[in-house]
């Protein structure tokens, strides 16, 4: 079982909300992903506006865990103000804190997500952060109170898989209790089971599912992805080689004769 | 008076959280708001006065990743 924040799940997949061709999809792709874990994000309602009502309905029906996010936010004040108005709105403590440095990468302000985080956890929040691949940057946020560290595959939206493999080999290796998810830049199946073959605890997703081409289909292509990575991890992976070693036995071969 | 709500400028009469609501016409029932930063929770919207260039957020769950 996969533990966040002394809640148990048994899917390793959390999938975002957002970006689906319709909400009927939307629904029928959480459902086909097994995802007991959606991301959902907070925006503003215009004037005369209900908009909110009619998706919060869609995901109540859903009957999952929210993990509300601070998408957007572009400073220590802006996340930890959306985290109370999301503690507020979902009536929950978790949340997903993003803190953002750079329009064009999105790639997370760490120095800003680790001193949120401090305020948050202190705060009473259950903080999952989105974060780099950086082993001082997850020391700090661990340090702060996160149970949860979510580094980058790559660039939100990206689909290049794990860019750095090795770094995130060395937060697993460092953080054995802490529940280390691969949130953003995964762009298939295969590079979700790398993360779960790597003894990451579970992957988020959202673009690769929401924009495939049939969003149900890929969202059970996820499914088996993550099972799969998973089931490897639990196995052994065996060690990689630099050079080959024959799996047929040599002795007896066919015309062999021992080298003298 | 004038206030920001969702980063427009705009001039009101209600005197309370629950009065904008109204005087705005919002009709749904999941919001979340802040006054300068600072969360007001639901069951002070009505008690919760507003004054002259406060920046107000309305805010509802969407979708996200």
């Amino acid at each position: 079982m996969l533990t966040f924040y002394s809640k148990q799940f048994s899917s390793r997949l959390l999938i975002g909300t957002a970006l689906y061709p319709s909400p009927a999809i939307m629904q029928t792709a959480i459902r086909a992903s097994g995802a007991q874990i959606v991301t959902v994000s907070l925006r503003r309602e215009a004037a005369g506006g209900k908009s909110g009502d009619a998706f919060w309905s869609l995901i109540r029906e859903l009957g999952v865990t929210v993990l509300p996010n601070t998408a957007g936010c572009r400073s220590v004040r802006e996340a930890v103000t959306t985290a109370k108005l999301a503690r507020e709105l979902f009536g929950t403590s978790w949340i997903k804190l993003e803190v953002i440095a750079d329009n064009d990468t999105l790639q997370p302000d760490v120095v800003g997500l680790v001193e949120a985080a401090t305020i948050l956890i202190k705060d009473g929040f259950e903080v999952f952060p989105y974060c780099t691949e950086d082993f001082s940057v997850a020391t700090r946020l661990v340090d702060a109170g996160c149970k949860v560290v979510m580094p980058w595959a790559a660039p939100i939206g990206s689909a290049r898989g794990i860019i750095n493999r090795d770094a995130l080999r060395l937060l697993r290796d460092r953080l054995p209790d802490i529940t280390l998810v691969v949130d953003a830049g995964i762009g298939a199946p295969s590079h979700a089971a790398h993360a779960l073959e790597l003894g990451y605890d579970a992957v988020l997703l959202n673009t690769a599912v929401a924009k495939a081409k049939d969003p149900v289909a890929m969202a059970g292509a996820f499914r088996l992805g993550v099972e799969a990575g998973r089931v490897a991890f639990e196995a052994g992976l065996m060690d990689a080689r630099d050079f080959a070693s024959p799996s047929t036995p040599v002795v007896g071969t066919p015309f062999w004769h021992a080298v003298s | 008076m004038r206030v920001r709500v969702n980063g427009e400028e705009r001039e009101i009469a209600a005197a309370s959280v629950q009065a904008l609501l109204a005087e705005l016409d919002y009709e749904g029932t999941h919001f979340a708001i802040a006054v300068n930063y600072d969360v007001v929770p639901k069951s002070e919207w009505a008690a919760r006065s507003l004054s002259s260039g406060d920046e107000i957020e309305i805010i509802t769950p969407r979708q996200g990743g």
